[in-house]
């Protein structure tokens, strides 16, 4: 194995998330250039890792903003809400009402095709 | 402007879980307590993935809308930061790829980024080590499509799982945009560590 392959491998081995083959392994515990490089590496993931910690101040309004739209679309989805909870009792209080009518309309046509039944067996 | 101790203190996550049982609740104010708490990490990250003031204030505004609408299916499973973290990057790909999309018709529309390297700010991070302000300046050169995975995955300690779910991309596709991004910056680090040595060498001669 030569040390332009293992170089190669290097930038994905670092954090030890990627097995690394033996061949490779080998190569790398006899070879002080790969164990520099592997060193390079590893001191350049640390610092990225150091970075984390690293906190930039926000720009002014950014907080005040960021509230501010939580705000507003908390308001929105309020409403939205409420007019569907109308819209739902609108909606049913409409189909409460036709029910009703289509039920009342249909009694009286059985109730006058009764009658008609009725006067005309009096009639023969 | 606050020291760095100021705002990680203003980042610490003390009492996160509870905010966050009473924000899924629905809460409003514990979760602007959240977002009080955590905001500082979030700018951070949309800083350092943008690489500009304006689109990071536009992805933590995003970020946290996001965040409050679907507060009740977060389940726990990480921390509530990891959790911000992932919003954040995916507001974050979202604004770029939009940016991207409008700039191949609107040339002149596209702003200079500001300078974020550390001696352009030298207020920021004033705490750095040497070592951080190249690997920090080295970072900012990377491409944005190189620079996030580098960010969201040794930085930030995402999975590549996670990242390839709010990048859009495939596991595979994340590995090797990170193989690309370390080897990079190694080179990008190696470039500027050599620049210095001249620059040192010619102010001892």
């Amino acid at each position: 194995m030569r040390c332009d392959d293992v170089a190669l491998l290097l930038p994905e081995a670092v954090d030890g998330d990627t097995p690394v083959a033996l061949p490779v392994q080998r190569h790398v515990e006899t070879c002080l250039r790969c164990q520099a490089e592997l060193a390079r590496y590893r001191r350049m993931l640390r610092g990225l890792q150091m970075l984390r910690t690293q906190y930039l101040e926000p720009a002014p309004g950014v907080l005040s903003q960021t509230l501010a739209a939580i705000g507003e679309a908390s308001e929105k989805r309020a409403i939205r809400s409420l007019l569907s909870g109308r819209r739902l009792a609108y909606v049913g209080a409409v189909g409460g009402a036709l029910a009703a009518a289509g039920a009342t309309t249909a009694a009286a046509v059985l109730l006058a095709r009764a009658r008609a039944r009725r006067a005309a067996l009096a009639a023969h | 402007m606050g020291t760095n101790d100021q705002i990680s203190r203003q980042s610490g996550s003390d009492g996160l879980d509870e905010l966050v049982g009473e924000a899924q609740r629905g809460d409003r104010t514990a979760f602007e307590e959240l977002v009080r708490r955590t905001y500082v990490d979030t700018y951070t990250l949309a800083m350092r993935l943008t690489g500009n003031e304006e689109d990071a204030r536009d992805v933590v505004q995003e970020a946290y809308l996001r965040a409050w609408k679907g507060i009740r299916r977060f389940r726990g499973d990480s921390a509530f930061t990891t959790w911000m973290y992932r919003i954040t990057a995916n507001a974050s790909y979202t604004l770029v790829e939009r940016r991207r999309r409008r700039r191949t018709t609107q040339l002149d529309d596209v702003d200079d980024p500001i300078d974020r390297r550390l001696d352009a700010q030298p207020d920021r991070l004033a705490e750095s080590s040497a070592g951080l302000e190249h690997l920090s300046a080295a970072l900012d050169q990377l491409p944005p499509s190189l620079r996030t995975l580098v960010i969201l995955k040794d930085v930030y300690g995402l999975s590549h799982e996670a990242i390839a779910e709010e990048l859009g991309i495939s596991v595979a596709a994340a590995k090797v945009r990170l193989h690309r991004g370390r080897k990079r910056l190694r080179n990008l680090l190696d470039a500027s560590e050599a620049q210095d040595g001249t620059r040192r060498s010619a102010r001892a001669v």
